[in-house]
């Protein structure tokens, strides 16, 4: 299994073989508060990276979540469809939002690894 | 991700947003600050909208509402119909004390803002939202001399909500716990003046307490020392008006919206609706006699969050919109407010609402969601 690697907007990839698994960080699970609600994209969707993919609400907002990375989402995590609150109680394992089989992995090598998102997040809290 | 908030909509404008006599107290305790309506104040402190919903509901919660206008008119009866032209209140069956909600009406029949007016010694006392305030008091200048008023600026306004909160106020200020709903007094607490009203906006029993700006922090410190009080943000207090069913202006009412289509019928005083004497009677009481297009209603969806602008239909056809949504942590699931056709305004009857390009299941709900439990 590869190294996690995190976007600019808040999610993380974890590449194994060709598929990825994607889901946002405990920043941002943090900056959002009490998650209420979470919608997966349909297994067989075929997203590009940096589009819209799954949709995560908390009591007063709703906020896209995009896939850093592009290719087919061959699964999705229905806990956290059941149990929205899984998102904050372990945003970067339990929580994982879909995953995707990637069209080309030299994507990955655009995001940040984890002291650089660190550092990141820091200074761009929203 | 990307945020698409209420909240952080309004952050774009990058106006330089005032601070009420609390905002260095809010970020003391942890308030996470946002521009809201000119000003910057809190929309959750540390434990997050959902706890302080759920501690509302429970206990007791204090709320900075400094940035609405205490608004005051020193005026006898004599000035009550010229008022009464632009509020379509019955002032003179107001009680001493005694408060009321209504509109302010513009002249196409449609709210300009929603108040309350309180009854006092020497006139009349009006609480008006902090986006509207400066309109509202050019309006009321129209039809009132204005030296006879004044928007107090020197005034902070604390919302005390919560089941708990009368026997907790009555400990600081002895006699608060014998007002009744939507009544106020005069009290003394450190040699200063406060204003105390039995009224609110979350469908709790509680209290606004109006109070000098020097006073404000330590009043609420002294609260605070009572292990069952919270401070509340914005945030919770958008979720529990909605529980409550209560309008949040600007969105579930504006000027094209008239009270009669906002189901705010209540508001006018029957006098008004039978004899007209207001501006925009004309459409209103032609509403009342033939009915409105449109109707406030709430509505329920069965899982998906539809937030405001969300389309309603039925059968496909589009028939309204929503105007207030969100989840609503008491009610656990998600509620909201809109405009339907009136032919469809029914309690329980099934409708779609679209969000994100997709239709999901809802039903027309009775306002409030949650229960409220003022005392009478």
């Amino acid at each position: 299994m590869s190294e996690k690697k995190y976007s600019k907007k808040h999610e993380w990839v974890e590449l194994e073989g060709d598929v990825a698994t994607v889901g946002i960080t405990v920043h941002a699970a943090k900056q959002l508060g009490d998650i209420v609600f979470t919608e997966v994209p349909d297994k067989g969707k075929k997203i590009e990276a940096g589009n819209e993919a799954a949709v995560v609400e908390s009591v007063k907002a709703a906020s896209d979540v995009y896939s850093p990375i592009g290719g087919e989402v061959v699964e999705t995590n229905s806990s956290i469809v059941s149990d929205p609150s899984l998102v904050n109680k372990d945003p970067e394992n339990a929580g994982w939002f879909f995953k995707i089989k990637v069209t080309n992995k030299s994507e990955i090598d655009t995001l940040m690894n984890k002291s650089d998102y660190e550092k990141y997040a820091t200074e761009n809290p929203n | 991700m990307g945020k698409k908030s209420l909240f952080m909509s309004q952050s774009a404008e990058k106006i330089q947003e005032l601070k009420t006599a609390l905002h260095s107290f809010h970020l003391s305790n942890g308030g996470k600050m946002v521009p809201f309506a000119g000003y910057e104040m809190p929309v959750q402190y540390l434990e997050g909208i959902m706890n302080e919903h759920k501690h509302v509901r429970l206990k007791a919660g204090i709320f900075d509402v400094s940035h609405m206008g205490q608004f005051s008119i020193k005026c006898d009866e004599k000035e009550y119909k010229k008022l009464e032209e632009i509020i379509p209140i019955d002032l003179s069956s107001l009680k001493m004390h005694q408060s009321k909600y209504s509109v302010l009406m513009n002249k196409n029949g449609g709210i300009d803002d929603d108040l309350i007016v309180t009854k006092v010694n020497d006139g009349l006392n009006i609480v008006l939202n902090a986006a509207c305030k400066h309109n509202d008091v050019k309006r009321i200048h129209e039809v009132i001399n204005q030296k006879n008023t004044k928007l107090h600026e020197d005034l902070s306004l604390i919302a005390f909500q919560g089941p708990k909160a009368a026997s907790i106020l009555e400990t600081l200020v002895p006699g608060v716990k014998d007002l009744k709903f939507m009544n106020g007094n005069s009290y003394n607490y450190d040699n200063e003046k406060l204003f105390i009203n039995r009224s609110g906006y979350t469908g709790e029993d509680g209290y606004e307490i109006s109070l000098p700006n020097k006073l404000v922090e330590k009043f609420c410190k002294k609260l605070l020392e009572d292990k069952d009080v919270k401070l509340i943000g914005l945030g919770a207090r958008d979720s529990l008006r909605l529980e409550a069913g209560l309008c949040l202006y600007g969105h579930d009412l504006d000027p094209k919206t008239t009270p009669i289509e906002g189901s705010l019928s209540w508001a006018l005083s029957k006098k008004h609706k039978s004899d007209g004497s207001f501006l925009g009677s004309e459409i209103v009481l032609k509403q009342i006699k033939d009915g409105t297009k449109k109707k406030r209603v709430g509505i329920k969806p069965e899982k998906i969050i539809a937030r405001e602008g969300s389309k309603i239909f039925i059968n496909n056809e589009e028939v309204g919109v929503i105007t207030s949504g969100g989840f609503g942590p008491s009610v656990n699931g998600p509620i909201a407010m809109g405009y339907i056709k009136t032919d469809f305004a029914e309690i329980g009857k099934d409708v779609d609402l679209e969000v994100r390009g997709k239709k999901h299941k809802a039903k027309i709900h009775a306002l409030p969601f949650y229960k409220k439990s003022y005392v009478k």
